[in-house]
């Protein structure tokens, strides 16, 4: 230290005026305590945020939550009308931990108990109340104003698998979450639908759950499962149903075809279109093709052809019947009626696809309905006809049958008229008509008068020849019959055990017995003596009576 | 003033604890029978008590801004409901027990600020040195800490509500931070009384030097 001389410092006195007690710490603590929590307040505050729901049901302010996977993220501190009072207006204040739900493909429902035919749900809600589920959006803009879904979604962002689109011509008994089976496993579920905009079919989103999504390939068949399908056919009564839900809540199932090539049966991409087939069987077929239309006139009356029956080829189906109409011919003053059907050429096989177009036709080789053109010009030279026949006697169904009929009238085809027209024959039936209104006239034509009066004379004469027979000749039959009696009882008596004859044959046949004896001991002794029948018997004592001629 | 003569002016002192009237000491004293520490006016009296009552306003804020209770019963869901005590005086009222509103209308909300209110009056009135009727405002003391023990009336209710309802998914009942706060004022201000020196109320700045 220096060693200088000290100057003391004239210490400054300063009176205790006005100094901090420590009591104020107290406060400022106080205020701190008020600071952080106005601080965290402001931190832990979400966005604000309004959802558009159809009604308020079950919805309460300051009590319904907004839950995520059962987190409550937010709570509903506000319920006010719309202005043009069609809709609730529902105010959330968001946990600021939540403020990601805020976005613009965020849907929000509300949870309460439901019941439908696929189940039951939300029974939680019961007694707790409902509150409001969110499916967070995985883009989108930030957003503060939201439409609340009337219903659960069936597909929630947290659920992987993919979707697909089918089109159909009706949606069925289908609803939103009606189930998708594949091998009767329920795999995914129905999540929209939505009329087409030109209103002429029906578009139904499915979501297949991961990991079954694989089993959607591009050769999948899609059919509506819905209901019971009770068919009888020739192997029996066929009954036939995904399971008792989608008897009752509608159902799908798909399943790709026997007949597809395994190298076919990949995966398809997610939001493949598909078409929705109206029942398995039909799924099941292999596809026919686009269909040519061609028409038929048939000159007789068509009762029991209804649309959609079948159109065969040697008892084939290879197209259906699509119309029928009455035209007029005023040449003949007839009405024939021309029947409009479908062809699907890929059904005739090989021969279809075999026809080659002739050279220097103009049309291209991939020209489907030249083609069948050609191919119907041939056969129809060969006989080729289409015909009405019956396919159920009992309803009078008829339907189209294209076959080779005999002994008919070669007929020109023009493959170059457009329907194609495929001529016609009378069918077997009006073959069967006009043999039997033929029997009918001759059977008209005999004389069932005469015959009637000649078979009531006949019968008349019958009818003494009988009354005769009663008189004269049963009582002379009785008596011939007491005679009869009387001679076997004479014949009994005859043949009694103490009768005279029956003596004399007992007598006889003692004597024809004791011949027998006697004949039995010469064999005997023939027997054992053959040399006495040349030598004479040997002289010891005989039996009486025995060989006594030999001697 | 025609005022009757103080112990100060005697030179005297009384001890706060055991009444013995000692000799006007300087003020780091003790009595010589209990050992208490003796002066003539409660020390920092006045910003003592503006420190407590500072404190006590500013946790006034979160004790009614944040829910008191959490109640939840089986018609009211799951959610259950937090309720401020602002927010339960009207429950009550609006479900018509009306009485029970006003008991703890006066009790909680009331009586905590009219004590704010007289606290900082007579602060005010002390500081100025220049009281008017004094006896009115002892008296207006005098109220202040008799009333004081009985705004801990809904620390109690929920503290009672807690313990006795507890019916696991039927009904419930669990505090929440601001009945803490709402505490927390309680017993600030009481202690604010506490801190405050009514003598104060009658020291005239004429005879007497000021005392913190």
């Amino acid at each position: 230290m220096a060693s200088e001389p000290v100057q003391a410092a004239e210490p400054v006195v300063k009176r205790p005026g006005w100094h901090v007690s420590v009591v104020w710490v107290v406060p400022i603590v106080c205020a701190l305590i008020g600071l952080s929590l106005i601080v965290r307040h402001e931190i832990s505050q979400g966005p604000t945020i309004k959802v558009l729901f159809g009604n308020s049901e079950g919805l309460e302010a300051n009590k319904t939550q907004v839950k995520y996977l059962d987190v409550p993220i937010g709570n509903v501190t506000d319920i006010t009308l719309s202005d043009d009072l069609t809709h609730v207006i529902v105010t959330i204040d968001l946990l600021r931990s939540a403020s990601g739900f805020a976005r613009s493909d965020t849907r929000f429902w509300v949870v309460k108990p439901r019941v439908g035919l696929g189940g039951i749900s939300g029974i939680g809600t019961l007694l707790s109340g409902a509150y409001i589920g969110v499916d967070p959006g995985k883009g989108g803009h930030s957003q503060k104003l939201f439409t609340g879904l009337e219903n659960p979604p069936a597909v929630t962002s947290e659920s992987h698998g993919a979707a697909f689109t089918l089109h159909s011509a009706d949606l069925g008994s289908l609803d939103i979450g009606s189930p998708v089976y594949y091998r009767r496993l329920r795999v995914g579920s129905v999540v929209r639908y939505a009329l087409d905009d030109d209103g002429r079919g029906v578009t139904i989103g499915i979501f297949i759950d991961s990991p079954n999504d694989r089993f959607v390939t591009a050769a999948s068949r899609f059919w509506n499962a819905s209901g019971i399908d009770l068919s009888l056919g020739a192997d029996g009564l066929k009954l036939s149903t995904q399971s008792l839900a989608s008897v009752a809540a509608g159902g799908i199932a798909f399943f790709d075809p026997q007949w597809v090539r395994s190298e076919d049966r990949k995966p398809a991409p997610a939001g493949t279109r598909f078409e929705l087939i109206k029942d398995e069987t039909t799924a099941m077929q292999r596809p026919r093709g686009e269909p040519i239309y061609v028409v038929m006139q048939f000159a007789k009356s068509l009762r029991g052809l209804s649309i959609n029956a079948p159109v065969e080829l040697i008892g084939v189906e290879i197209g259906k019947v699509v119309s029928v109409a009455v035209d007029y011919d005023p040449m003949t003053h007839r009405f024939p009626i021309v029947v409009g059907a479908l062809l699907y050429p890929e059904t005739l096989g090989r021969i279809f696809n075999d026809t080659r177009i002739p050279p220097g036709d103009g049309a291209g080789a991939d020209d489907e309905e030249r083609r069948m053109s050609v191919l119907l010009g041939e056969l129809v030279a060969r006989g080729l006809r289409a015909q009405t026949r019956t396919g159920n006697l009992l309803t009078g169904q008829l339907y189209i049958a294209i076959d080779f009929v005999p002994n008919e009238p070669r007929i020109a085809f023009d493959g170059a008229v457009r329907p194609l027209r495929i001529p016609t024959a009378p069918g077997t039936l009006d073959h069967a008509q006009e043999q039997i209104s033929s029997i009918v006239a001759k059977l008209d034509a005999l004389p069932f008068d005469s015959i009637g009066r000649r078979l009531d004379r006949g019968l008349g004469g019958l009818d003494t020849a009988l009354s005769q027979l009663n008189t004269d000749i049963l009582p002379q039959a009785g008596r011939a019959l007491d005679d009869a009696h009387k001679t076997l009882g004479t014949a009994a008596d005859t043949l009694s055990g103490d009768s005279t004859l029956r003596r004399n044959i007992d007598r006889t046949l003692e004597e024809l017995q004791r011949s027998a004896r006697s004949l039995r001991a010469f064999t005997d002794f023939l027997a054992r003596h053959p040399e006495s029948l040349i030598r004479g018997r040997p002289a010891d004592p005989k039996p009486e009576g025995a060989g006594a001629g030999h001697d | 003033m025609n005022t009757p003569s103080r112990a100060a002016d005697a030179g005297l002192c009384g001890c706060p604890v055991c009444g013995l009237v000692c000799d006007g000491v300087a003020d780091p004293g003790r009595c010589p029978r209990c050992h208490c520490e003796l002066h003539s006016r409660k020390p920092e009296s006045l910003s003592r008590t503006w420190a407590l009552l500072t404190a006590a306003l500013i946790l006034y804020v979160p004790a009614n801004i944040l829910p008191v209770m959490y109640t939840q019963s089986i018609d009211s869901g799951s959610a259950g409901r937090e309720d401020t005590i602002f927010s339960g005086v009207i429950g009550f009222w609006q479900s018509g027990s009306w009485d029970i509103a006003a008991i703890i209308f006066i009790a909680s909300i009331l009586i905590p600020s009219t004590k704010f209110i007289v606290l900082a009056v007579l602060l005010v009135n002390a500081r100025r040195r220049r009281v008017r009727r004094p006896a009115l405002q002892a008296q207006l003391y005098r109220a202040l800490e008799a009333v004081g023990y009985w705004s801990m009336l809904d620390v109690l209710v929920v503290g009672l509500v807690t313990a006795v309802v507890k019916f696991r998914g039927v009904s419930e009942a669990e505090p929440r931070i601001g009945i803490l706060f709402f505490g927390m004022v309680v017993v600030l201000t009481m202690l604010g009384t506490l801190a405050f020196d009514p003598r104060l109320l009658w020291d005239s700045p004429s005879r007497h030097p000021p005392h913190g």
